[in-house]
């Protein structure tokens, strides 16, 4: 749905994907996380509907500052594009219903800016969150994080592309279709509560 | 000028720093902090009317990252 014509009456679920906005100029995500569509998203947060940022949608959030830290360029100064290991920690909430906590996850992730700052490590404790496998983290993120929740997990961010690790088709060998049981978890959730 | 934090790690400002500087034997450099300008044209007669409209902007529309940034903001004319 194109961001202007984002009505928030109706959705169970906001699910803002990767790509670009604004030719990620100032910083990615900068510019969209001042529109109107992203004000109505923290609506929709306020009301309790789930929120997931991939990638693009990640940065926004942040840069919203709906979701805590920040995503500053890559420590190599490049775009990467590779599969990942991740780990699950303290899953909770709508998106990560069906994860368990310290289960392994494989994704690929694709972009230039997803180096995690958090501004107070205190801040995500406790909180859900992804981490890159020692050794898989891409871009110099503080505590290999990939991905952040909001403390019920309502509202979660993360680099990696969930959405292309959903066939096995779509998987280099040596990595699963996990990105699918974020989907699978939104879709149980809707149905039985979270 | 938007830099990076102290304590926020700058890749470019250290790959400037030791592979460019440092290797010419520029050694009284202790360190390299790399940013991002931007020059705001304003309609205001009175430059401290300017400065704080400025920075009234940047604070609000969120131009640096308060978690990640440093920002200064100065007249140039």
């Amino acid at each position: 749905m194109w961001h202007r014509d984002f009505d928030p009456r109706g959705w169970d679920a906001v699910i803002i994907p990767g790509g670009f906005s604004y030719g990620d100029w100032l910083r990615a995500g900068a510019i969209a996380a001042r529109t109107e569509a992203v004000e109505r998203i923290a609506d929709c947060i306020d009301r309790g509907i789930p929120v997931l940022g991939i990638c693009n949608g990640f940065q926004i959030l942040v840069e919203a500052g709906l979701l805590p830290g920040a995503l500053l360029p890559n420590e190599s100064g490049r775009f990467v594009c590779r599969w990942v290991k991740l780990v699950a920690r303290d899953p909770r909430g709508p998106w990560l219903k069906l994860v368990e906590d310290g289960q392994v996850l494989t994704m690929p992730v694709a972009h230039a800016e997803g180096r995690y700052v958090a501004a107070d490590p205190r801040g995500i404790e406790g909180a859900p969150r992804i981490h890159y496998l020692d050794g898989w983290n891409p871009n110099g993120s503080e505590m290999n994080i990939a991905g952040v929740g909001s403390r019920n997990g309502e509202v979660l961010g993360l680099m990696p592309h969930p959405e292309r690790a959903v066939d096995r088709v779509l998987c280099p060998r040596g990595f699963e279709p996990s990105g699918r049981i974020i989907f699978e978890s939104l879709a149980s959730s809707l149905r039985e509560g979270w | 000028m938007i830099t990076s934090k102290k304590g926020v790690r700058d890749p470019e400002g250290e790959a400037i720093h030791r592979q460019l500087v440092l290797k010419k034997g520029y050694d009284r450099v202790k360190g390299v902090r790399a940013g991002k300008y931007l020059l705001f044209l304003v309609d205001e007669e009175d430059p401290q009317r300017a400065l704080s409209y400025v920075r009234e902007l940047c604070e609000k529309l969120r131009i640096y990252n308060p978690v990640v940034h440093d920002i200064e903001v100065r007249i140039h004319s």
